[in-house]
């Protein structure tokens, strides 16, 4: 979770602001909703009306009554849709499919953002989004739909907000929670389709689980720094066990990956247009599948409608020389946990909070491998500096150099982590060279301090260095600052930009 | 599934054995373990004591001579490819093809993928 640091009143006036914004749109919301009510409902009853509220002009002819409207869409919609109207991919039958149809977005950030736009835009009926998360400045970069104004405010409100300035013609829902196993049924059983958009595995195998048991097709994007996938899954949606249906979540990854090769958008980086490529595929993917037919077909059931194509991934790598490329995938797999004939899972064991997604995916815990005396504080360590001026140490920050080139201590020396992973060629005697980075003339009681983001990698690279033997047996004092440079900016320097 | 065995091996010295080229990809981040660069061109022996080269050498070969990353678990985790990389086969999910055992051609391409999850 990032942080955002704006003063407290500063952060109250743009929560105000957000509210007021909300609270308008609402209002606005209602005076269409009435307007249109009244209007409809003067349409079929003008004779009536026209007798009781004007009496006194009977006889003379008023305004004829309009001519009654025998048209499937409004008559604003086939202005506002029409060049998506006239493509073969929708034709009427396409847009009053994607009318009756109800999407939802189970996150609204970098991926939510914008398939909720091109989603709103293209005239779903029902456009719901599921999200816990308050909109921070760090989140502004990619997921465009926010706004510096609605920093602070729910990311589903915001959303909402945005979404309804484009079209107001769509019926919004806002959730504002996160799925769990137990509300997810009662939330994706109201809608057609559903995108994931959510950033961890635990999320997707749940999101996945729950379209398996409400038999909802699944349309599921990822990113990370400049990469992205994409994949349709359980679509068509068929039985668990049917062969009509297609493979599911955990039918194409089984295992979840190992906690500690999870990498998040804030560890890891994100570039905006990757992740929002992605998320408009998402929109994308959902308007076909439900112009086709996919979804809802009226009366509250699912189509299954027999999908010529194999089902594939979609990789897109932004500096790759070939940035697309669709990979051929399996079909369901036939002891797949969730979709398979054998498969026990069962919405009431869902509900009832005994599958533990968090314990299945694995929790990547704090590196805790440094005895307290092999640690100083980020504090301890500037009042070394200050009172031993001139004595002889070496500081090595061992974040990679994009973090290290934003900002970094003074004297810092930055050898990344990923370079003390490296293989190292072992010399004729066994001993492993001086490292590039130590100073020939260090003397052997010259300590080395390791400071890195937060404190992980920082105790991982102490214990590597005394593996090789660089503190001459003790005689040198190696450590780690506790807390990395997220410490030193709370302790000594507030300036200094934290990434 | 065949398990593949990550203890280093003589590399073949049997000259008599023909070569195969293949291409092997990394991406998704997989990328960082293989000195950052996405496309190698390797060439093998197609065939290993007399029966012909599969995916599970392929990936032996991976750790133990193009790997230039100590993080070893961070692709093979008991001796199979570690949960969350997908292996395509000439843009065809691995599984299509047989997975480790699947037995490799001259020309092939082999993509290794990381999931991503971010979003
Ligand atoms: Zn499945």
């Amino acid at each position: 979770m990032e942080s955002t640091n704006a003063a407290p009143d500063s952060a109250r006036v743009e929560q105000l602001k957000a509210q007021i914004a909300r609270t308008e749109n609402e209002l606005r919301e209602l005076r269409a909703q009435l307007h249109e009510l009244e209007s409809s409902s003067s349409s079929s009853s003008t004779t009536q009306e026209n007798h009781q509220s004007h009496h006194h002009a009977v006889e003379t002819p008023v305004n004829p009554a309009p001519p009654q409207w025998k048209w499937p869409l409004k008559e604003e919609e086939y202005i506002r849709y029409g060049r998506q109207l006239i493509l073969p991919t929708v034709g009427i039958e396409g847009q009053l499919r994607l009318k009756s149809a109800a999407v939802l977005l189970v996150g609204a950030g970098g991926l939510g953002c914008p398939a909720a736009a091109y989603l709103a835009g293209a005239g779903v009926g029902t456009l719901g989004v599921a999200d816990g998360d308050t909109v921070e400045v760090s989140n502004l970069h990619r997921q465009i739909a926010h706004s510096t104004a609605r920093v602070g405010a729910c990311k589903v409100d915001s959303l909402v907000a945005y979404c309804r300035a484009l079209n107001p013609g769509v019926t919004y829902v806002a959730h504002g929670e996160h799925l769990t196993p137990r509300n997810a049924a009662a939330i994706v059983a109201r809608y057609d389709l559903v995108l994931d958009c959510t950033d961890h595995p635990t999320s997707r195998y749940l999101v996945s689980d729950v379209c398996v048991l409400l038999r909802k097709p699944l349309v599921s994007a990822s990113a990370l720094r400049t990469d992205g996938q994409l994949i349709v899954l359980n679509s068509p949606p068929a039985p668990q066990g049917s062969p009509a249906g297609r493979p599911c979540y955990r039918c194409i990854f089984p295992k979840p990956p190992p906690a500690a090769s999870v990498v998040s958008c804030g560890e890891g980086g994100i570039l905006g247009p990757v992740v929002g490529v992605m998320g408009v595929l998402q929109a994308l993917e959902a308007i076909k599948l439900i112009a086709a037919g996919v979804g809802s077909c009226g009366d509250g059931s699912t189509t299954v409608k027999e999908s010529s194509s194999t089902p594939s991934l979609l990789l897109f790598s932004a500096t790759s020389a070939t940035p697309f490329r669709s990979i051929r995938m399996r079909g369901r797999r036939p002891k797949c946990f969730a979709c398979s004939a054998d498969s026990t899972l069962t919405l009431e064991e869902l509900k009832s909070g005994s599958l533990d997604y968090v314990q299945f995916c694995g929790v990547n815990t704090p590196v805790n491998v440094l005895r307290p005396e092999e640690r100083i504080s980020a504090t301890h360590y500037n009042t070394i500096l200050a009172e031993r001026p001139g004595k002889q140490s070496v500081l090595l920050d061992v974040r990679e150099k994009e973090h290290f080139d934003i900002a970094s201590i003074p004297g810092a020396i930055n050898v990344p982590f990923s370079t003390f992973q490296a293989r190292n060629k072992a010399t004729a005697n066994g001993e492993e060279p001086r490292p590039e980075w130590l100073p020939e003339n260090m003397s052997d009681d010259a300590a080395i301090y390791v400071v890195c983001r937060v404190g992980n990698d920082s105790q991982l690279v102490t214990q590597k260095l005394k593996e090789m033997g660089l503190d001459k047996n003790g005689t040198r004092f190696i450590g780690d600052i506790q807390g990395g440079m997220r410490a030193w900016k709370k302790e000594i320097d507030q300036t200094m930009p934290f990434t | 599934m065949a398990s593949i065995d990550t203890t280093p091996r003589k590399a073949a010295d049997d000259s008599d054995i023909p070569n195969i080229s293949i291409q092997v990809e990394f991406s998704g981040g997989l990328e960082m373990l293989f000195s950052s660069q996405r496309r190698h061109s390797l060439s093998l022996p197609a065939t290993e004591q007399g029966t012909p080269i599969t995916i599970a050498s392929l990936i032996n070969h991976l750790c133990n001579h193009t790997m230039k990353d100590t993080r070893k678990e961070l692709f093979i985790l008991d001796d199979h490819l570690r949960p969350g990389i997908l292996v395509l086969i000439n843009d065809a999910d691995w599984e299509l093809e047989g997975e480790e055992a699947y037995e490799l051609q001259n020309g092939d391409n082999i993509l290794f993928v990381s999931t991503l999850h971010g979003g």
